[in-house]
Formats: C-alpha cells, structure tokens, sequence
C-alpha cells in the first residue's frame, strides 16, 4: 500500500494485524511512541488525514492512501510550531515521553476545546510533570529562558527573569511559587556558594601557591538559580529526541519471554523442540542455559544491600508472571508464536500471598533452598528477608509518662512506577566484539558492574548506556532487560532488542512495597511527644529486591523527625508468592510517614492543638541530634540548612490565606483541613560516586560529560548551568554527553535523588579545575598573570583583550603535544578535581563522594471537600512547601515539587495493583488509573529561603521527597472534613463513602469481575 | 499467564473487508468481525486468525427516519457526539453526554463505534447505556442470514456477554421517536472525575409521562426500572436497592455502586420533576 508521512511517500505494506504505531516505528518513525498499546495513554497519538487518533488501536492498513502526520511533521527543531515552542517555553514536560503524543493532540484544539483541556486530554497521560506545565503550555505561558547570555542573543523565547523562573501565573489562576522564591545567586563566599580553590604546584608559576581570588572569574554571566530550559527541549517537542529504542538497528532480533502461570511451582520439564523448529526462531533459553550465579534485580552502590535471591532463569518460580523461558526470533510475531509452543510441565507448590502469615509455622517458604548467608537472608526458614528493631530511652516509660496516647494501624497498598517509557533494552557486539547494551536505566554503571558479575565476562567488555531515558521514579534502578539481552547477543552474535509491554510493567515489573504500620503515639497535654512506637510490616514479594533498603529507609527519617525520649521500631521484610515489590520514589519513607503523620493528627486531636503546632512543638531542631532507634551516625547533618520552621510558616500562611476556592454548594459537602510533614537525607547512605568531566575541545567548544542519565530529573540542565557558571558561558553552548560507560569513569546512578548533590559537585569541581587551568593556559600564551584573566562564553577576556577559547584549546593542544603540561589539580568539598591539555583540548576531570549527607524537608497542606452521600473528594487547595536549599533551576525544581505532589495523589486517590491469589488483576491503564490531567488540582509551591553547605551552591536535593507527605496529608484532610479517620489507601470513592457507613452496614451479594 | 502480547495481533493473517453480507460467512471461532479496532486492538487475541472489517459496508452512520433515529454498528462515537440538534428532540443531549461516559479520548471517539461498544458488552459500556437508556432495538444480522429484532437491554445480558452467536453481528440500533422527545437526565460516577465509568444512571420521563430509570455500568447488564409516572422518591430509591446486579471491580465496589445509585437516581428524578 502507499500512504504518507509528514509529505513524504511510503510504498509498503504492514502484516495484517499490524497497527499503524508499529508500522510507523518500522519505517523508523520513532517519534511514534509506545506508552500503553491499548489506547489509554496517548503517547503514540498522530493525526490521519488531520483526525488525531491513537496510533497503538488503529490498524495500519487502514492509512492506505491517507497522509499521517506525526509530532515530527508538524515543526523540527529548528523551526518549531506555535504548539511546539509553547511546550518548550514552559518546561511542558520532564522526561518528555509523552510529549509527541501530548502536542500532536493540543495541535488539533480549537476554540473552545481549550477551555476543556481536562477532558480533551484525558487521554494524554503524563507520569512525570502534574499537567500544570502541560497547562502552561497550552495557555501560552513562558516559564524558562533559553540562555544565560544577554538578551540581544539569546532565544526568542527567552522571558524576563523576573517573571520567568518566579511568579508564574498559570491558565488556572493561582499562583505558582512563593513570593520568596526568584533569589538572587548567593554571594560570592557565602556558605556553599562555591569551591575552595587551590593549585598545585605548576610549571609556570612555581611553588605551591593557594590563590587569593580577589578578581571576578568569569564575566558574570549567571547560570544557577535561573529557569534555563532542558537542553533537549526543542528535540523533545519536535519528537527528534532519541529514547532508548529509538535507533534503526539492521538485522534486529527480538526477545519474548514466556511467563509463569503459577505463583509457586517447580518447573518439571521445558519442551522446547516445537519452538525451537518454527522458522525464524533463533535461540530459546531455559534456566538450563543461563548461568547460575544469584544477583539481586535492584541495584546499589553496595551491591550487598540486598539479597541474592534470584537467577536470571530459575528452575523455582515464585510469583505469577515471574521469567519461565524466552525466545529470540527474527520478529516478535515469531517469538511470541515459540512460546505459545514451549512445553513447559509445573509441578505447583503451595503458596502464600498474606505478609502478616508470611513468618507462621507452616507457611510456605519462598526461598527455603537459600543460604542464609551467602544470599543475606535474614531468615529463610521464616520467609524473613531483613528485619530492624530497636528501642531508645523505654517505650513502657514513654507512654506511662503520658497523658494522652494513640494508636492505630495503617495499610499502603502496591504501586507501579509506570513510567511512560517501558522498560527497554537493545544490544550487540561492537566492532571489537564488546557487549553493547543501550538501555532504559537509572543506573547504567551498575547495570555494567552486575553483568560483568552475573555472566563473567570482565567489566570492559561490557559498555552500557543511555540514550534519554522516559521516566524512571525508582522503577529503573532495577535490571529488568538487560540481563536477558545480554546472553542473547552473546549466544546470536547479533543485535536483540526487548522491550517490555505495559503489563509487564503492571503485573512483574517491581511496585512499591506495600507496608502495615501500627503506630503508637504518647504525649504529655502540652503536646510534648513521649513516646513513638512502630511496628511496621512489608511485603517485598516474591524477590528481596531493595526490600532491606526500603524498610531501612521507611523506620529512618519518619520517626527521626520528631524528638521524643522514647523510641522503638520494629520491622520486618517478609517474602510472600506475590509480584516483587521494589524501589519507586520515596523508597518506603511515604509508606510510614503515612502511618506517624495519620498519628500526629489523632494526636492533634486528641490534645486539641494545632495540627501545625503540635508538630512545631516536636519537630528535630538545627540543634538536635537525630535519633531513630540509637543517634544517627555522623555522616548525616542539617549542614546549615535546616528549613523545616519555613515549611510550616509558608505551608500554613498559604492555608490562612486560602486560595479563594469554595467547596462546593449543599450539606453533603463537608470541608477539612489536613497537613503532614516529611523529612529525607539528601542521598542514600554509604557513599555515592560521581565523575565528570569538561572539556574545551579545538573548535572552542566545551563537551561536558557526566555519568548521570536524565530521565525527566532535570540534572542534565542543571548540570549544564553549573558547568556554565563555572566557565562564564551559557549552557545551551555546551555539548552533553552522559550516561555511558565509556564516556566517564563512573557514576553510582540517578537514584537516591542524588542527581544534583553528587554529580553535580563532581561537575563542579571539574569544571572549576577547567576555569584555572584554562586562566594557566592565558598567562602561557600571553604573560598576562592566570588571575587577571576572566572567562566569558566566547574567550578569556583580561583589560580590553580578548582571547578566544579556540586559542586556548589550540595552546593547551599544543602545549601536550610538546609535553610541557602539567596537570593543575583543585579540591572541593568532598570533591577533586585535576586539568591537563591533551591533543584534543584541555581536559579537567572531577569526582565527588557523597560521604555526608544532608536533610531536606516537604510540608504538604490540603483543604478538601467531601461528599458524604458519595465519597468524592474535591481537593479545594493544595500546597508544599519545600526546602531545597538554593534553588538551582527554580522551574524544574517546582516541576520536582509538583511531579511528586501528583504521584502522591495518584497513590492518595487513585491507584492500586489489586492483586488476588498473586493474579495481577489491573493489568492495563484503563484499570490501574495513572492520574490525569482532570485529578490533578493546582499546587502551591513554596521554596524555603537555606542554603546548604554540601550542595553545589548550597542545593539540596528535591525529587524523592515532595511524594512522601501527600498521602497522610490528604487523610488527614478527610478525616478532618468527614470524622473519621482512614487506614487505607487509596482513599478511593468507594472506601471514604465506607468509612461513613455504619459498621454494621448490611453487606451485600455480589460479584467480583476480573479488570476490564 | 502465557507471554503478554505485543500490541499487533501476530496471528491475524488475514482481514477481510466486507462489502457485502455474504462476507461475514468468513466469520467463525478464529475469525472475528471488528469495526473502528480501538477495543480489538487493545488486548491479546492470540486465539485470532482472522478479521472481518465491518466499516468497509459503508452503512450510512445516522438515518432519521419517520419512527425515529437508526444508528449503524459502525457509526463512531465522533459521529454520534455530532448529531445535529435540528429535529427538536429533547433526548438530544444525551448522545453527547454518553460519548463524554466514555473511557477513551475524543481521539479513540474518531474510531470507536456505536456497535462495537455494545457488542463488547463491558458493564462501563456508555453506548449500551445510552440505546439502552432510550429502550433502543438492536438489530442482529445472524449468521444463518434472518435477522432479528430485540431491546438492547436484551441483547445485552452480562459482563461481555450478549445475543451474538459465531458469525452474528450487529447491524443496528434504532432509537424510537418517543425515547428522542422524552425528557432525559444522566448521570455517571467513576473512582476520578473522568475515569472509567463506575455507574451511569439514565432516566427518560416520556411525553405520554412514562417514567424509565436504567442503571448500567455498576450492574453486569443494563437494569431498567419502568414506572407509568414519575414515582416518589422512595418508591425509586427501594427499587433501585433491589436490584440484583451489582458487581465489584477495580472501578469501585459493588455496596458503594449500590447506594451511590439511590443518589443519583433521585438527583435524575429531580430533574425530570
């Protein structure tokens, strides 16, 4: 058949039951996204013959004759539609996965239609932002500049700054952030502002010197602290981005995996002759093929923090849909064909799905087979995975001591990551026959370090990277993918890809871990806490994957945020036959904080105090030690930053103010109040690594490369403005390369919300060990002393003399080549750095060690209406306030801020795996409901006025933590509204309209249907 | 669980487009007749050899005629959403109300037809609801070539279940005049403000003052209550507590569709005072 794409002809015709989205992607339309492949999301959206229509549920042979437009035929990067540059005007978006779909849809309103944007784009999700840029966007609104350069050069969307990164006003009406937020950068010298500079000894200057800076180092162009646009921005909107699988790849392999039917059996035999005989099947691996080497999916730094338990293939299936087999084949189609072939007989065992059962004598063992040591297992004969318990002060004497106590238990339930880019890899072997894997991940360098372990085969043989990733949220610091592509390109020889569906990421990608916690509170009648007790249970599922991690994480900062004299934890991870839970932002903290913030407001309520104040009254001080079962250890700090006091200050003014909307009209409606507190370590414990480096490369340009992945983070631009300010140009001058194995050293990976607080400092000390170098390089070239002379985008300027950077380059270049360079070296906080010239430029090259940490805090507040006769919560105002320490992009870090608050919505209202005997039931997204634009009310977005010592700048880390006081807020929202207090989430229609039935509410006859 | 499928149905080797009636004789238990895909295309069917394409009858999408409106299998939703609102039919804006009821985009409404949700037979169905709700007459072209008649609220008879046997399709839905000049009210509750339909509540009061209550999407089929005049509201609100039908899924729980029905069934029976 022959039809059109954006003007040009396609003469082809697509199998019969192809659907045009991958007909598209065949013909190497990769702007053409896959988000859900069953019309939901929206991510593949184009238009056929000028109808948008969704492009996974719409059979190709239907586009016979017809002209298709996708997001890439309606503007390029360079010439962008009105639509396109309104999206990157006003950050319409994080990891941009959505995008394409989302602007080819907003293409199409007119009129009125974009005054119901709700309803026009519910059928355009986007995990990352909240929709409220996506708003922005669609109205008009600018919310970044497109470069740190004066104005006369920089990019026609540039705004004012004034209004550009502070006081937006959004299409809905209320105002975005604090009147406190657009800060000027702080001066040079103060706290965290900057690098301690000194050299070492060099050629040209002798002796070791520590330089007195009294002159500016750059021109003063100021990069932290604006709204600078993502990099990536204009390829994004324009759908030229390339995502993971976004690459032509000739004689392409694909992967299909076979998945268990049983939550527990033995796999007795594998037949594979009849799949092994289709035509086109290259290669079936059984756990008989795979190697036996136990790993843990998570990944950390520390590759001990969590349990062996699993094997690529196993012999064991413990959970419904784990790995029974895969085939490679020259097509998905074929591969999906083997293995409805393979034979495979199970021998069922017994199961159980039940965490409060897991550890009852009896109860099936989920890995009884494991040594308990070898695999860290606490206790394998119990289905114990890792357990905490601790007490401080005595518990007893705690709640003696007090005059009011109260208790209750709280459930979590299980949550996917879901982020819009499914987890995905592609591999082959390179011209040296060197294992490729681009993949979809947050932890390329770990991915590598484990593969090397897994399958033996040494570490620089493996190169592991990423192209821009499509969201991550924890869901990504996982090996998922990669495992399997590589024994399949190691045994083809040829390129394979594998791309998960939307469920499997639903039904066997890990959720988050859902946790019952029981907590106890004491306090005396003035409000002062004399005891917090926790019981905390957490169902990891079948695998061990981050299960120790998040509970550990989960027992911390929840109860170290409030001094009491008296605590005790007790926790436990437990196996059960359900679907592995794993790492999803938050990383257990939410789970708890749910449970102690739910307490607080009984507590508040019990004392009649201020739910503000009570917490005022309790809260862990700059000066206090933090304590949850013993004082943390020293590694962990406010680092003079503590901004918890401003979090209730603008979290509760807001509140007083109110945003002027009302509930709405009749009885039935009941108004509440809510608020809840949180606080995070910056990053995760036990060392995280970075490296960067800069280089001023022989076209005067400087490459940038870091280890980080960006997957809608915002670290890539934010790494970008540190490495401009540093070197006084603009970031949209610099190139990027990132997130590659071969391209740094190392990088532990963007988890832990360690994106800015760790590689960013390893990017500043590079690029400060870069500026000094290159100032040596002028007082070579010129006489001119090195500390005379100014970096500006264009050269090194001193007196009325300019030098341009290609000049430098050229010097140092030679410089090497006649091996007279020496290398200048720079030491930051917790940072080093050292330049040298090399024959392709100047390089300096800078590692960070997140050895210490520090806090950060979110204060959520909502007032909300109820409907008794329904259930309906209407969230009439919703704010956060958040201390981020110096704000280093303050639209992206409202974007983090208001991201969170929306996944935090999702989990407070809306979404839940529902799992019945370890059968996932909400396995596509028109059961498993991912917020939309219609749920997501406006947040309020306050920043606190602090400054970090540790952070680049004084930043502190902002992407993990605005998620973990939304769900407790929101409860106690309703609880104050309706009286009655919930202990489960989500806080759906259904189960607030419960809460409000009599308990002995007749029940009723009636059927429970699978989810359609 | 085998593997979960991609997104192309890999084992359809075949599509048929039908241009005549005698084409649906390539219909059987591998063979499926499908029209605008949005339903087909979003779920396995690995048991699939073949389709039957019905959009290729080109059946005229919206005929009004002197007995009232037939609407084509194959009318999409888009179409329907833009049925002009020149004949004075009170009903009117129910057509677009129910399109709204509608999981999908407006986009998936530029595909997805008026047959194809019914035939479906999902609870959540907002075309079963609406041809339901205005006592329309499904059309079924069976497999032996006859044809027959029956009420929508009879062709539908539960949870994906309907009256269509291997090789039957559905060809129409007729809405009678008296349902297009009845006073309508609808209502539709889901877990989020326009997530996938946890009830949509239909009440219709007739000029001749006929009184029609049906409740769908928390029921495995469309329940119709059917009153000569407007009934008290307790009256309304007993009945409704008795149906049988409710049914728990991830789209809300069968006690809260039950009693959330009493609410809405009065807030209709207020409207159409």
């Amino acid at each position: 058949m022959t039809f059109s794409v954006n003007g040009s002809p396609i003469e082809k015709t697509p199998r019969p039951g192809q659907v045009l989205r991958t007909f598209l992607r065949d013909n190497e339309h990769f702007e053409v996204k896959k988000g859900c492949d069953t019309g939901d999301c929206g991510a593949c959206s184009v238009l056929v013959d000028g109808t948008p229509v969704h492009s996974c549920v719409f059979p190709a042979y239907r586009a016979d004759g017809r002209e298709v437009t996708t997001v890439a035929g309606l503007g390029t990067p360079d010439n962008l539609s009105p639509v396109q540059q309104h999206f990157v005007n006003a950050a319409g978006f994080q990891c941009g996965f959505c995008t394409a779909g989302m602007v080819v849809t907003a293409s199409t309103l007119e009129g009125h239609e974009v005054h119901d944007l709700p309803r026009m784009l519910k059928g355009n999700l986007c995990r990352c932002t909240g929709y409220r840029a996506i708003h922005d966007a669609l109205a008009g609104v600018a919310n970044v500049v497109g470069s740190s350069l004066p104005v006369e050069s920089s990019d026609a969307e540039a705004v004012d700054e004034s209004t550009g990164d502070g006081t937006t006003i959004s299409a809905t009406g209320a105002a975005g952030h604090a009147p406190s937020a657009p800060r000027g950068v702080p001066a040079p010298g103060a706290p965290g502002a900057g690098p301690v500079l000194h050299t070492q000894p060099h050629a040209h200057g002798g002796g070791t010197a520590v330089l007195e800076r009294t002159l500016p180092t750059t021109t003063g162009i100021r990069s932290v602290g604006r709204s600078q646009k993502s990099p990536a921005g204009s390829r994004i909107v324009s759908g030229k981005e390339p995502y993971t699988l976004d690459i032509a790849v000739a004689g392409l392999l694909h992967l299909v995996v076979l998945r268990s039917p049983h939550a527990h059996a033995r796999i007795v035999s594998i037949d594979a002759a009849a799949a092994e005989a289709l035509p086109g099947v290259v290669a079936v691996f059984t756990h008989a093929d795979v190697p036996k080497t136990l790993f843990s999916s998570a990944r950390h730094e520390n590759r001990t923090d969590d349990p062996d338990d699993t094997l690529i293939l196993d012999v064991v299936v413990r959970f419904v849909g784990q790995r029974v087999a895969f085939v490679v084949a020259e097509s998905v189609g074929i591969a999906e064909a083997a293995c409805r072939l393979l034979d495979v007989q199970y021998e069922v065992l017994p199961a159980n799905f039940d965490p409060a059962r897991a550890r009852e004598a009896g109860v099936p063992l989920v890995h009884a087979d494991k040594d308990a040591a070898a695999s860290r297992i606490a206790d394998p004969s119990t289905n114990l995975v890792a357990e905490m318990r601790g007490e401080y002060g005595s518990i007893a004497e705690g709640l003696a001591r007090a005059d009011v106590t109260v208790t209750g238990t709280w459930q979590t339930q299980r949550i996917s990551a879901s982020a819009l880019e499914t987890h995905g890899t592609i591999g082959w072997l390179d011209a040296d026959a060197r294992l490729v894997l681009r993949t979809s991940s947050q932890v390329p360098f770990l991915v590598q370090k484990e593969l090397s372990r897994i399958l033996d085969v040494d570490i620089d043989r493996i190169r592991v990277y990423t192209a821009r990733v499509g969201g991550g949220f924890g869901g990504k610091q996982e090996i998922q993918t990669e495992d399997l592509v590589a024994l399949a390109v190691l045994k083809t020889g040829r390129p394979v890809q594998y791309e998960m569906t939307r469920t499997d990421e639903l039904t066997v990608v890990p959720c988050r871990h859902p946790m019952r916690s029981t907590v106890t509170l004491g306090a005396t009648a003035d409000g002062r806490l004399t005891a917090i007790d926790l019981t905390m249970l957490s169902d990891t599922g079948a695998y061990g994957n981050h299960g120790p991690g998040t509970m550990f994480h989960a027992c911390g900062e929840s109860i170290s945020i409030y001094n009491a004299p008296n605590k005790r934890v007790n926790a436990e991870c437990v196996y059960t036959n359900n679907m592995p839970s794993g790492a999803f932002r938050g990383y257990g903290l939410g789970q708890v904080i749910f449970a102690v913030e739910s307490a607080m407001d009984d507590l508040a309520l019990a004392l009649d105090i201020d739910p503000f104040e009570l917490r005022r009254i309790n809260a862990v001080r700059a000066d206090d030690p933090l304590v949850v079962t013993h004082v943390e250890g020293d590694d962990l700090s406010f680092a003079g930053s503590y901004g918890l006091d401003q979090c209730f200050d603008l979290a509760e003014s807001a509140l007083r103010r109110t945003n002027g909307v009302a509930a709405p009209e009749g009885a039935v409606w009941k108004v509440g109040e809510g608020v809840a507190a949180a606080m995070i370590a910056t990053i995760p414990p036990r060392g995280h690594f970075a490296e960067a480096s800069v280089t001023l490369a022989l076209d005067g340009v400087y490459d940038l490369n870091f280890g980080t992945a960006e997957f809608g983070n915002g670290t890539s631009t934010v790494h970008a403005q540190i490495a401009a300010e540093t070197l006084g140009t603009s970031p949209e001058l610099l190139r990027i390369r990132q997130s590659d194995t071969d391209a740094v050293p190392y990088d532990t990976g963007a988890f832990g919300s360690a994106g800015t607080v760790v590689a960013g400092r390893a990017v500043l000390a590079a690029a400060t060990a870069l500026a000094e170098k290159l100032r040596e390089t002028a007082e070579v070239l010129t006489g001119v002393p090195a500390d005379e002379w100014m970096l500006g985008p264009d050269g090194l300027r001193t007196h009325n003399r300019l030098l341009p950077l290609t000049e430098v380059a050229a010097a140092g270049a030679a410089a090497a080549r006649a091996e007279l360079d020496t290398v200048t070296s720079i030491a930051i906080t917790e940072g080093v750095a050292s330049a040298e010239a090399e024959l392709a430029g100047i390089t300096a090259t800078g590692r960070h060690a997140g050895d210490h940490r520090s806090i950060a805090f979110n204060v959520q507040a909502f007032r909300v209406a109820v409907n008794t006769d329904t259930g309906e919560v209407r969230i009439l105002q919703s704010v956060q306030a958040a201390d981020a320490g110096f704000v280093m992009n303050p639209e992206q870090c409202r974007g983090q801020v208001e991201g969170g608050v929306a996944q935090g919505i999702g989990t407070s209202m809306y979404e839940e795996i529902i799992v019945d005997e370890g059968v996932v039931s909400t396995s596509v997204l028109r059961s498993y409901h991912l917020p939309q634009m219609a749920d997501v009310p406006l947040t309020e977005v306050y920043f606190t006025s602090t400054a970090d010592d540790l952070g680049p700048y004084g930043a502190k880390s902002m992407s993990e933590s605005p998620f973990n006081p939304v769900a407790p807020a929101l409860a106690n929202a309703i609880r104050r509204a309706i009286g009655v207090r919930p202990y489960e989430l989500p806080l759906s229609r259904d189960r607030v309209w419960r809460l409000l039935q009599p308990a002995d509410a007749v029940t009723i006859e009636a059927v429970r249907l699978p989810a359609d | 669980m085998v593997s979960t499928c991609s997104v192309d149905l890999n084992t359809v080797t075949d599509v048929r487009l039908a241009r005549s009636r005698a084409d649906l004789s390539a219909l059987g238990p591998t063979v499926a007749p499908f029209a605008g895909g949005s339903a087909l295309f979003g779920e396995p069917q690995a048991h699939l050899t073949g389709l039957v394409d019905l959009m290729t009858f080109d059946w005229p999408a919206l005929t009004v005629t002197a007995d009232g409106l037939e609407i084509a299998a194959t009318c999409t939703l888009a179409e329907l959403s833009r049925l002009p609102d020149q004949l004075g039919w009170q009903a009117h804006h129910v057509f677009f109300e129910c399109c709204t009821y509608l999981l999908g985009s407006f986009k998936v409404w530029n595909v997805a037809t008026v047959g194809g949700n019914i035939s479906a037979s999902l609870p959540a169905g907002p075309m079963t609801s609406l041809t339901a709700g205005l006592d329309g007459i499904a059309l079924v072209w069976r497999a032996d070539g006859s044809d027959e008649r029956m009420p929508v609220t009879e062709f539908v008879t539960g949870n994906k279940s309907n009256a269509l046997t291997t090789g039957d399709i559905l060809r129409s839905l007729t809405i009678p005049l008296a349902s297009l000049q009845s006073r309508v009210a609808s209502r539709k509750i889901a877990l989020s403000p326009l997530g996938r339909s946890g009830l949509v509540l239909l009440g219709r009061r007739a000029p001749d003052d006929t009184f029609v209550l049906t409740v769908s999407g928390g029921t495995v089929r469309p329940i119709q209550l059917r009153y000569p005049a407007r009934p008290d509201a307790a009256r309304l609100r007993d009945d409704v507590l008795a149906i049988d039908a409710w049914f728990t899924d991830p789209h809300g729980a069968a006690d809260w569709r039950r009693a959330v029905s009493t609410v809405l069934a009065e807030e209709i029976r207020q409207e159409l005072a």
